[in-house]
C-alpha cells in the first residue's frame, strides 16, 4: 500500500527580550544556576506578574511576518500541573484568545513549486526551568534561570506531507524570526524547539490517522531524522496489524533512538482558566501601525531582490536570504566588494567552510564583511588570483592583518600582471622541459588541452602562484602555437 | 493630651501626642508590647511579635520627630495580618505550610506604611490562607473574641479585629476576599474598610482569590481608617490589577454634611436568615442617618441569592491554582524523607494544609476540570457580571447602600465547625461587594447579647471618600465605636 505522511508542527520560539515575560530578571543564556531568577520567577508567595511589553511587540511582529491576524484582545491563562521546575504549579500561557490568529507561510520546495502551510495560531507563554538529574546523587537539581523566559509557540495546521517539507517550513520560520530580530535563532541553546505531530494514512484517504507527538527537537537534522523514523515506525506498526497509540514521544538525536514518554490516558487535565493576576492584553491600532512601520524586509522579499537586482541564482538567493545575519553580512560584502556573484561564492564557500571547521557562526566571524569585501575587490581588479585570495583570507582569519591590502602588502602576494615578467617565467619553464614541449607539439588537439595544464602548473609554481592565470594561458598558447 | 488610656485613643489623638512630645513612640510601642504580653496568651491575636524590631523602629521614629520630620503616622504602632509579606519576618498565612517561611521582600502596602514612619508590632493570626469566617482554621489555634472569650472574633482577619478590640495595636491591617475585613470588624466592634478592588496594591499579599482579594485598614474609628487609607492606597506598577488613579486626601472630606444623602436598603439584605436583633440594630443606625437629613429607599439587588454559589466556585477555583506553588520544592513545609516526587507533593501538602484549605482546593479543582468548567466557572463569571450590574443600576438612584454586615453576632467557638455551608452562609451580605469589586465598610452600630453588631455601608467604585464621610458622621453622633470590653479598659 502507498502511504501518505501528515505532519503538523508546534514551534517554540524563544523571544530575544532582555528581561523575562513577567519579571525584570535577565534572560541571558548560560549564567550560573538560579542567578537569573527573581522572586517572581521563583513563584514566591505574594509575587505578581507584569507583562513585558516588548514580548507583546515581538509577537505582533511575528504575526505580521507569517501573514496572520493579530487579536486585539488577547488573554493569558493558567495551565495547571505540578512539576518541580514549574515554580508556580502552573504555566502562564494563552489558549482561547492567543495574540496571533490564523495565518500562513509559503515554502519553496526542491522541485521549484511553492507549498502553503496554514498557521492555526501563535501564542505567548513563559518557559519553565530545568531539572538537572546529573551530579546530585539520586536527587534532582532545579535551575530556574530559564523560568519565565518568553516564548511564542507557533502552531501549524497538519499541512506538511514529508520530513523535507517540515524542515523547509522550519528553516523558513527560522529565517523570519531572525530577520525580525525577535529570536537569536541559536538552535543549540534551545532558542527554537520543534514538536512534530506525525500520522500516516493510505494515500487518497481524507481522514487523518492517529498521530503521535515527538517533543523538543532542536535541530533541523534531528527533526528530519525523527520524522522519518516515526513515519517508518507507524507504517510498520499498521502493516503488522497494530494500531497507532496516541502518545508523546521523545527522540534522542545523539543515539538516533525514539521512545514513548506518555500516552493520552496519562495526559493531565490542565484546568486552563484566565489568569486573574493579569488583565486582558488590549492592542490599539496605533501600536500595530507603529510596529508595521518597523518591519524589516522579509526573507522572501529579500530573496527576490537578490535574484532580480544582484543576479543570483534561485539556489544561492535562497541560502543567502535564509538567515538575517548571513543576509546582512552578504549585502555588506557586495557593497564593499563590488561583485555579487563573487561575494555569494565566498560567503557560501570559503567563509561558510571555515566557520564550520571552527564551529563559529557568522555573528562571531573574525573576518568582518567589510574586510571580506575588500578582499573580493582585489580579486575583481586582478590584484589577486583566486588561489592567492584564499591565502589572504587565511591570513585575515588568523588576524595577520586588518585588511586584505595590508596582508597583500606585507606578504608580497600581489598578482604578477606584467607581461614581460610572466613571459620570462614561461620561457624559463618551456626551456627546462624540452621533452614535454616535444610531446605537446606531437599530440593532437584533443590531448593538448590536458597537457597544457602541466605547463600552467609549473609556471604558477615558479611564480609562487602570483602569475595571472589568464595571462599565462594566453602566452602559452602563443608560444606553443 | 487625652486622659483616656493610650490603647483607647484614636490615631488622630495619638499622632497629636507624639507630635507634641507628650509621649514618645518608644513609650507607646512599649505600652502595646506590654499589653500583648499580658493578653495575647488568652486572645491568641499575634502569631509573631517583633519586640526588638518594633522598638528599633520606634526609636527611629522618635529621632525623626525630634528632627521635625513628621508625617501623620510617624511613630504609630501597627500590626499586620500575617499574609502580608514583611521582609525578614515570618509570614505564615496561618498555615503550617509557611510556618518556617521568612519573607525576603516587603509587600507594597506594608512598605508604604513603613515608609510613612509606622512601627510594626508583629503579625496577626488569621484563618489559614484567609479561608474562613471564624478564625478557627488557623494552624496557630483560634483567636478569641475580646468581648467574650468563648465566641469567635470572625474571620479571616480575626486576629486583626480582636487585636483592635483588645487595644493591642493602634491600628491593624486585614484582607477581604468575601468579607474577611468587614465581618470580623462587625463581630469585634471596630471599623473595617475593604476598598475598591485595585485601590491598594496586592504585591506581597499572599493570594487567596486574586480577582477578589483586597487589603484594607481595621481601626478604632472611621477617621483613623481615612488616615491609614491615605498611606495604603495607590497605583503600583508591580500589580497589573492595581488602578492608576489619583489618591484623594480621604481625611479632607470626612465632615461633608449628609443632608440629602440617598441611602438604599436592599430588600434582599433584610430577609430570612437575618437575626431580628441584628436587623433592629441596623434599622436604628439608619434612623440616625435620617436624623442627619438622609433619605432612605428600598432597593433590590435581585441576584444576591446567587452570590454565595458564584463565590464558592470562583474563589476556590482561583485558590486551587494560587496554592499550587506550595509544593515543598522551593520553600515552606517539606515532608520528611519523601520516597519520590509524587510522595513529596502529596505529603508536603497533605501534612501542612488544614482541612478547610483542602476543601477549597478540591472544590476549585473540580470546578475547573474539563467537562465541568462551563457549568461552574463560566456560569459563575456570568453571575458575577449580573451581580455587578445590580449594583451599578442601584447606584443610579442611591448614593450608598446600607445593611447588616453579618446576619448574626459572633457565635460560640466550634458551633459551626462541622457545618461548612452554615459557615459560608454567614458571608451572604459581604460577598457580593467582592464579586462586584466595590468598596464596603463595617462600623459598630450596636450590641446584641453583649456582642458588637456592625452596619455595612457600600459605595460605588472608588468612592471610598464618600464611604468614610458617611461612616465618620455616624461616629460623630454615636459612641458604639468607643465601647471597650469591660475587663480590657485598664
Amino acid at each position: 500500500m502507498e502511504w501518505e505522511t501528515v505532519i503538523g508542527l508546534e514551534v517554540h520560539v524563544q523571544l530575544a527580550t532582555k528581561t523575562k515575560i513577567f519579571s525584570a530578571a535577565s534572560t541571558a543564556f548560560g549564567a550560573e544556576a538560579n542567578t537569573q531568577a527573581c522572586a517572581i520567577d521563583l513563584g514566591l508567595p505574594g509575587t505578581l506578574p507584569v507583562v513585558n511589553e516588548e514580548a507583546i511587540n515581538m509577537a505582533i511582529k511575528l504575526g505580521f511576518g507569517i501573514n496572520a491576524e493579530i487579536n486585539k484582545i488577547n488573554v493569558f491563562e493558567r495551565k495547571n500541573y505540578f512539576y518541580p521546575d514549574l515554580p508556580k504549579g502552573y504555566q502562564t500561557t494563552q489558549l482561547a484568545k492567543p495574540i496571533v490568529g490564523a495565518g500562513h507561510m509559503d515554502i519553496a520546495l526542491e522541485d521549484g513549486t511553492v507549498h502553503t502551510v496554514r498557521i492555526h495560531h501563535a501564542h505567548l507563554e513563559e518557559d519553565a526551568g530545568k531539572s538537572l538529574h546529573e551530579d546530585f546523587h539520586g536527587m534532582t537539581g532545579i535551575d530556574l534561570n530559564r523560568a519565565g523566559t518568553p516564548l511564542i509557540e507557533v502552531v501549524t495546521e497538519p499541512d506538511m506531507r514529508s520530513a523535507k517539507q517540515a524542515v523547509a517550513f522550519a528553516r523558513k520560520l527560522h529565517a523570519i524570526v531572525t530577520t525580525l530580530g525577535i529570536c537569536d535563532g541559536e538552535m543549540s541553546q534551545g532558542s527554537m524547539r520543534f514538536d512534530v505531530n506525525v500520522s500516516v494514512r493510505p494515500k487518497g484517504q481524507t481522514t487523518l490517522g492517529t498521530r503521535t507527538e515527538t517533543k523538543n527537537l532542536n535541530s533541523f537534522r534531528f527533526m528530519e531524522r525523527a520524522i522519518n523514523k516515526e513515519v517508518q515506525r507507524q507504517i510498520e506498526q499498521i502493516e503488522d496489524g497494530f494500531e497507532i497509540v496516541q502518545e508523546t514521544r521523545l527522540y534522542n538525536g545523539d543515539t538516533d533512538e525514539a521512545r514513548s514518554m506518555r500516552t493520552k490516558e496519562e495526559a493531565n487535565d490542565y484546568r486552563y482558566f484566565p489568569c486573574p493576576d493579569l488583565l486582558p492584553v488590549i492592542i490599539e491600532e496605533s501600536r500595530l501601525e507603529k510596529l508595521r512601520a518597523e518591519m524589516p524586509e522579509m526573507p522572501e522579499v529579500r530573496k527576490a531582490r537578490f535574484i532580480n537586482e544582484l543576479g543570483l541564482s534561485d539556489y544561492d538567493a535562497e541560502i543567502l536570504s535564509a538567515e538575517a545575519a548571513t543576509a546582512n553580512y552578504f549585502e555588506t560584502v557586495v557593497q564593499s566588494g563590488g561583485d555579487a556573484k563573487l561575494a555569494a561564492n565566498w560567503v557560501m564557500g570559503e567563509l561558510a567552510k571555515t566557520l564550520n571547521q571552527n564551529d563559529l557562526t557568522i555573528k562571531n566571524c573574525p573576518v568582518s564583511a567589510q574586510v571580506l569585501g575588500g578582499l573580493i575587490a582585489r580579486i575583481k581588479d586582478n590584484t589577486l588570483s583566486g588561489k592567492i585570495a584564499k591565502q589572504v583570507f587565511e591570513a585575515l582569519w588568523q588576524g595577520e592583518g586588518a585588511t586584505a591590502d595590508e596582508v597583500i602588502e606585507k606578504k608580497g602576494l600581489k598578482q604578477v600582471t606584467d607581461t614581460g615578467a610572466i613571459e620570462a617565467i614561461v620561457d624559463e619553464v618551456l626551456a627546462a622541459n624540452p621533452a614535454q614541449v616535444e610531446q605537446y607539439l606531437a599530440a593532437d588537439e584533443a590531448k593538448r588541452g590536458k597537457m597544457v595544464g602541466f605547463f600552467v602548473g609549473q609556471i604558477m609554481k615558479a611564480s609562487k602562484g602570483k602569475a595571472n592565470p589568464g595571462m599565462v594561458n594566453q602566452l602559452l598558447k602563443q608560444k606553443l602555437g | 493630651m487625652s486622659n483616656k488610656p493610650l490603647h483607647q485613643q484614636s490615631l488622630t489623638e495619638l499622632s497629636r501626642s507624639l507630635q507634641d512630645g507628650a509621649i514618645s513612640s518608644t513609650e507607646l510601642t512599649q505600652h502595646y508590647l506590654d499589653r500583648i504580653k499580658q493578653l495575647n496568651g488568652e486572645l491568641n491575636c499575634f502569631i509573631t511579635v517583633c519586640e526588638e524590631q518594633s522598638l528599633q523602629q520606634a526609636n527611629a521614629a522618635d529621632r525623626a520627630i525630634a528632627a521635625g520630620n513628621i508625617k501623620p503616622l510617624t511613630g504609630i504602632p501597627l500590626a499586620h495580618k500575617d499574609l502580608f509579606c514583611t521582609e525578614g519576618v515570618k509570614t505564615s498565612c496561618g498555615s503550617r505550610m509557611l510556618d518556617n517561611w521568612i519573607a525576603p521582600y516587603e509587600s507594597t502596602m506594608t512598605g508604604n506604611l513603613k515608609a510613612a514612619g509606622t512601627v510594626m508590632l508583629g503579625k496577626l493570626n488569621m484563618d489559614e490562607f484567609a479561608m474562613g469566617g471564624s478564625n478557627e482554621n488557623s494552624y496557630y489555634g483560634p483567636v478569641r473574641n475580646p468581648w467574650n472569650r468563648e465566641v469567635i472574633p470572625g474571620g479571616s482577619s480575626g486576629g486583626s479585629a480582636a487585636a483592635m478590640a483588645a487595644g493591642l495595636a493602634a491600628a491593624t491591617t486585614g484582607s477581604d476576599t468575601g468579607g474577611s475585613i468587614r465581618q470580623p470588624a462587625s463581630m469585634c466592634g471596630i471599623t473595617g474598610l475593604k476598598p475598591t478592588y485595585g485601590r491598594i496594591s496586592r504585591w506581597g499579599m499572599v493570594a487567596f482569590a486574586s480577582s477578589l482579594d483586597q487589603a484594607g485598614p481595621m481601626t478604632r474609628t472611621v477617621e483613623d481608617a481615612a488616615l491609614m487609607l491615605n498611606v495604603m492606597a495607590g497605583f503600583d506598577p508591580k500589580d497589573s490589577t492595581s488602578m492608576d488613579r489619583a489618591v484623594p486626601d480621604y481625611s479632607a472630606t470626612l465632615n461633608e454634611p449628609l443632608k440629602g444623602l440617598r441611602i438604599g436598603l436592599p430588600k434582599e439584605y433584610f430577609a430570612e436568615g437575618l437575626d431580628s436583633r441584628v436587623e433592629q440594630t441596623v434599622r436604628n443606625a439608619i434612623a440616625e442617618y435620617e436624623k442627619m437629613g438622609a433619605t432612605v429607599k428600598e432597593i433590590s439587588l435581585p441576584h444576591t441569592h446567587h452570590s454565595i454559589a458564584a463565590y464558592y466556585v470562583i474563589a476556590p477555583a482561583e485558590a486551587s491554582t494560587n496554592l499550587s506553588r506550595f509544593d515543598g520544592v522551593r520553600f515552606g513545609y517539606r515532608c520528611e524523607e519523601p520516597k519520590n516526587l509524587e510522595d513529596l507533593y502529596q505529603r508536603s501538602r497533605g501534612e501542612s494544609f488544614g482541612s478547610e484549605v483542602k476543601n477549597r482546593i478540591m472544590i476549585g479543582t473540580y470546578a475547573l476540570s474539563a467537562g465541568y468548567y462551563d457549568a461552574y466557572y463560566t456560569k459563575a463569571q456570568k453571575i458575577r457580571r449580573l451581580i455587578r450590574d445590580d449594583f451599578l443600576r442601584a447606584f443610579e438612584e442611591v448614593d450608598v447602600i446600607m445593611g447588616p454586615t453579618a446576619p448574626t453576632p459572633a457565635f460560640p467557638i466550634g458551633a459551626k465547625a462541622n457545618d461548612p455551608v452554615a459557615m459560608y452562609l454567614g458571608d451572604i451580605f459581604t460577598i457580593s461587594t467582592n464579586l462586584a469589586g466595590l468598596p464596603g465598610m463595617s462600623i459598630p452600630a450596636g450590641m446584641v447579647d453583649g456582642l458588637p453588631v456592625g452596619l455595612q455601608i457600600i459605595a460605588p467604585h472608588f468612592e471610598e471618600a464618600r464611604l468614610l464621610n458617611v461612616g465618620h458622621q455616624f461616629q460623630q453622633t454615636t459612641d458604639w465605636h468607643l465601647r471597650t470590653p469591660v475587663d480590657l479598659r485598664g
